[in-house]
């Protein structure tokens, strides 16, 4: 390796050594807070490396990774989530754990893994990538180990994503098997040889959407989806619902590109009819709960639905897009998340809807934080989530796939039923008469609140003035 | 310029309230006022300075155009204009604004702050709609608007307000993706023909689609426009918003939300698609005759009085329609009149009804009765506005009908005959209206005070108004004309069947 290569590599480098710079500090005993603080230093630092190694892009570090434009940006969001679940992270953890402190080494192993799927040119990298986000998230998802719906949603996670880790290598094994290489660009290669997808390939490429499709709880493998968003704590049902998926749908749409797969009508089909069921499913099954968590768990179903129908066309137009709909969409996700884990106390989350009543008069300010995240969610004007769905639409209507745009638009309307329902019930009851309890970690939840109306701003400057994000993203390539 | 100051005044106005309201109930009431006095007195004083230039060049029908790159690499820019058409009507808008912020002067007394913010903003989205040359930031208005319209009815409405609010939103959003759609559609098709990728109204006009194409790109926009309309039968959620909404808001649904949806046929639809919209002129005139009918009957049946206001609203929403697809210049003319003359007079009728049920708590017809003893003044103008309603000569209703159904005629004697029936049975309605209101015997002992000075001055200005429109409507027929010409010009075929020589007629020739 050569010292380009560890220059291109900084960031992943710096995730990987705050790990352990951060073990090690645990090991000194400092403080909670100590520890909340440097780790928000260190990603801070791992923020900016992205930064630094603007010039030298695109830049490959054979075989396995590729650092360019795209997946920088892609990094760029995944380590900006992180950062963000770290600072809303404090409250919530210590009201409810005594030792709380190793939950940062396990966020910045996650980080890595996404970071690494993100750059992956290659089947080891992003297999290797993958297990070290998943076992990360196991332990992450059961982190109160005291409480029933942690530990039962850390099982049912740890069970049905080793099963489709088992999937996925299966399928590399077998497209192994017919191509002879793992390298994406290889097998690009090799198929171009052939005039038609020979069977084990698409017999592999089957097993391994298994995989993929249960990593982005795309339907019909969306089943752990609520009970894992429900269940684990929720800074950490944020890095689920961003993160991860950012990092997995990055090397989705590079492994497609690199292969040209957009030309295969089975495969496209089977896109196809996923991105279907899971706008329709996702929207249907969240009409009728309770649970705010869930209700945003199926809500990420159907935007993972949304973000296919943009993926399907495959052009440059469709990485435009989902560059853009994945930024508005984790941005909006955050500062939703954000908001539940800052109303939440010791005893329990803050997630029947029945208690979000009369939000918008006890909380103004969180209340209307609320509202313009799921009225981005649900793509109305002035909200970063609208030009995202222009976007999407744009890219579909462009490549003639109006059936697709039809139905998307047509179950967003069944969405919009949901998120107006959190709303309303914001508004409606009565103003809270009793004295509001003094705040136990004041300046934290100055600072969390600061993020969340910073969170706020963007998707308000991406829904009103989007020429900016859009010039930054208007010359990704995938190669 | 004076286009995005008149927005930016609202928006700001608006947050100004907000901040405000924290501290102080009253204020945020002033600040929208005056706010809106400002803006009215604007553009007033602008319709003043260029009525010449209008009547004069009628060949420029665009009075001021403002453009500003917006997201250029879609060919997206922030693209203002306006003509005499959008000049009216935003005139109107700023007109009843103010008139919205009388009624809850009294009405409103929690959350005042974010109520001003929202009416402002719903005003601001409105203006917008009446502005955007731009198809892009035609639909961002189109939406701006329906946010704050669904808090204001979700927040400030009566019982069912809930309900009511869900499903004005989910109708007008759902409807409003349609057009969405369309309006892509459209860019695309006109971006591979042309090679020129634009949102831009002026470019987009004469694009070259393949007739079923742009039948199916006509219906995303009609969808949008019907529903806001509204005509049968997407009209269901209209008597629940209207009804559930507090007074200011039923004044601005049906004085000016229901027009963004005849002003969007009036913009869009007819010239973008004017072969494909002949085509479907014979059913629009279908379901515009059958929501004149339908809507006065239903009217007729209801014992809510802002149900019963409200389904009025659908019964002339009818009357638009069937003028719209007539493809005349007098028809046309009707229209506008029509979109300003039921405007004054239901939005009226809906500020007396909150005023009744300010006094007596309830909107139930049967539980009213005789009040004309205890409110001679009330009794005396609301007499006047279901005069209106039902269509007296010498009052604004009456110009816009008769225009609309002359017009009509002309396209299809059969239809204006049924719509004529519809007349009729809008006699009936107002007349029950004020039987059962202010006639008959009382049932209430307890003493119900007439208008205050405040509730007096809002219906004298619009009673004057109301008035002024049916005695001399050639103002706004005037500002109208050269926007209406155009549209005309379109549509030769709708007046080759007059006989006449293709002439764009005056009022004064029809009225006398």
């Amino acid at each position: 390796m050569t010292s380009n290569d560890f220059f291109a590599l900084t960031p992943l480098l710096l995730l990987a050594g705050s790990s352990v710079l951060i073990m090690l500090l645990i090991a000194i005993k400092l403080s909670h807070r100590s520890i909340q603080i440097s780790s928000l230093l260190l990603f801070l630092i791992s923020f900016s490396s992205l930064f630094a190694i603007q010039k030298i892009l695109p830049y490959r570090i054979e075989p396995l990774l590729v650092i360019d434009d795209f997946s920088v940006f892609i990094m760029g969001l995944i380590i900006f989530s992180s950062l963000v679940v770290n600072i809303i992270s404090y409250i919530y953890f210590e009201e409810k754990e005594e030792s709380p402190k190793e939950y940062y080494v396990l966020l910045f192993l996650c980080t890595l893994g996404a970071c690494v799927l993100a750059t992956s040119q290659h089947f080891a990298s992003l297999f290797l990538g993958l297990e070290i986000l998943t076992v990360g998230l196991y332990a992450l998802i059961a982190y109160f180990r005291g409480r029933h719906h942690n530990i039962e949603a850390g099982i049912k996670y740890l069970i049905l994503a080793a099963f489709s880790s088992a999937f996925l290598l299966f399928g590399m094994a077998l497209i192994y098997f017919q191509t002879g290489t793992l390298e994406f660009s290889a097998i690009a290669r090799s198929l171009s040889t052939h005039t038609s997808l020979p069977p084990l390939f698409l017999t592999g490429f089957g097993l391994m959407l298994v995989g993929i499709g249960f990593k982005l709880a795309v339907v019909p493998f969306h089943m752990w989806t609520a009970d894992v968003y429900q269940g684990a704590p929720t800074p950490v049902t944020a890095f689920i619902a961003t993160a991860s998926k950012g990092g997995v749908f990055a090397v989705l749409i590079r492994f497609f590109i690199a292969i040209d797969g957009f030309r295969y009508q089975t495969v496209m089909f089977v896109f196809i009819s996923i991105a279907i069921a899971s706008m329709i499913i996702g929207n249907l099954l969240a009409l009728q709960q309770k649970n705010v968590k869930r209700i945003l768990a199926y809500s990420s179903i159907a935007h993972l639905g949304y973000l296919l129908v943009a993926f399907i066309p495959g052009g440059s137009m469709s990485i435009q897009s989902i560059s853009f709909y994945l930024a508005a969409y984790f941005v909006t996700t955050l500062c939703a998340f954000g908001v539940i884990t800052v109303l939440s106390n010791k005893e329990k989350d803050l997630e029947n809807i029945n208690n979000f009543k009369a939000l918008f008069w006890d909380h103004p300010v969180l209340a209307c934080i609320f509202s313009a995240a799921l009225l981005s969610l649900a793509g109305i004007p002035l909200t970063a989530g609208f030009i995202g769905k222009f976007y999407i639409l744009a890219t579909g209507i462009q490549s003639g796939f109006w059936a697709l745009t039809l139905i998307l638009v047509i179950s967003s309307v069944f969405g919009l039923y949901y998120y107006l329902r959190i709303i309303t019930t914001m508004f409606s009851g009565q103003q809270n008469t009793s004295p509001q309890k003094s705040l136990a970690h004041p300046v934290f939840y100055l600072i969390s609140s600061v993020v969340l109306c910073v969170l706020t701003l963007l998707i308000i400057w991406f829904g009103v003035y989007p020429s900016g994000l859009m010039q930054l993203i208007e010359h990704f390539q995938i190669r | 310029m004076i286009l995005v100051w008149l927005i930016g005044l609202l928006m700001g106005g608006g947050l100004l309230a907000l901040l405000v309201g924290k501290w102080n109930k009253t204020l945020p009431r002033w600040i929208s006022l005056y706010t809106l006095v400002i803006g009215f007195i604007a553009l007033i004083s602008f319709w003043f300075d260029n009525y010449n230039t209008v009547n004069i060049q009628p060949s420029n029908s665009w009075l001021v155009d403002f453009q500003q790159e917006w997201i250029p690499s879609f060919g997206i820019s922030f693209h203002l204009a306006i003509d005499g058409l959008s000049l009216v009507l935003l005139t109107l808008a700023f007109f009843l604004g103010i008139l919205a912020v009388l009624c809850s002067w009294k009405e409103i007394t929690e959350r005042v702050g974010f109520y001003h913010f929202n009416l402002l903003w719903i005003l601001a989205g409105i203006s917008g709609v009446f502005m955007a040359m731009d198809l892009f930031l035609f639909y961002f208005f189109w939406e701006v608007m329906l946010i704050p319209m669904y808090f204001l009815i979700g927040i400030w409405g009566s019982k069912n307000r809930e309900y009511a609010a869900y499903k004005f939103f989910i109708f007008t959003q759902a409807s409003g993706l349609l057009m969405f759609l369309a309006i892509l559609g459209l860019y695309f098709v006109h971006g591979k023909t042309s090679g020129n990728y634009t949102f831009n109204y002026f470019e987009l006009l004469g694009t070259t689609i393949s007739p079923q194409l742009a039948f199916w790109l006509m219906m995303g926009f009609m969808i949008a426009f019907v529903v806001k309309l509204p005509l049968i039968p997407f009209h269901s959620w209209l008597p629940d918003a209207h009804s559930e909404a507090p007074t200011a808001g039923s004044l601005i649904l049906a004085g000016l939300l229901l027009k963004t949806g005849a002003y969007g046929i009036l913009r869009f639809v007819l010239p973008l698609f004017p072969e494909a919209s002949i085509e479907l002129a014979p059913w629009a005139m279908f379901l515009g005759v059958i929501g004149i009918i339908y809507g006065a009957i239903l009217a007729y049946a209801q014992t809510d009085l802002k149900r019963l206001i409200a389904y009025t609203s659908v019964s002339h929403m009818g009357f638009v329609v069937l003028g719209i697809f007539a493809f005349n210049a007098l028809a046309f003319q009707g229209v506008v009149m029509q979109l300003v003359a039921h405007a004054i007079s239901t939005g009226a009728l809906f500020i007396i009804a909150g005023m009744l049920k300010e006094r007596l708590h309830t909107r139930e017809i049967d539980q009213m009765g005789g009040l004309w003893l205890q409110m001679p003044k009330m009794g005396a103008i609301a007499t006047l506005l279901a005069m209106a309603s039902l269509g007296l000569p010498g009052l604004g209703n009456f110009v816009a009908e008769f225009l609309i159904l002359l017009g009509a005629f002309k396209a299809s004697a059969w239809f204006t005959v049924l719509a004529t029936i519809g007349l009729i049975f809008s006699a009936i309605y107002s007349l029950r209206i004020l039987q059962k209101v202010f006639l008959g015997p009382t049932e209430r002992t307890e003493s119900i005070k007439d208008f205050s000075k405040r509730e007096l001055a809002i219906m004298t200005v619009l009673t004057i108004s109301i008035i002024w429109l049916g005695l001399f409507p050639q103002l706004i027929i005037d500002t109208a004309k050269p926007m209406i010409n155009k549209l005309e010009q379109l549509f030769p075929a709708g007046n080759d069947n007059n006989k006449q020589p293709i002439k764009p007629i005056t009022i004064e020739n029809d009225d006398k």
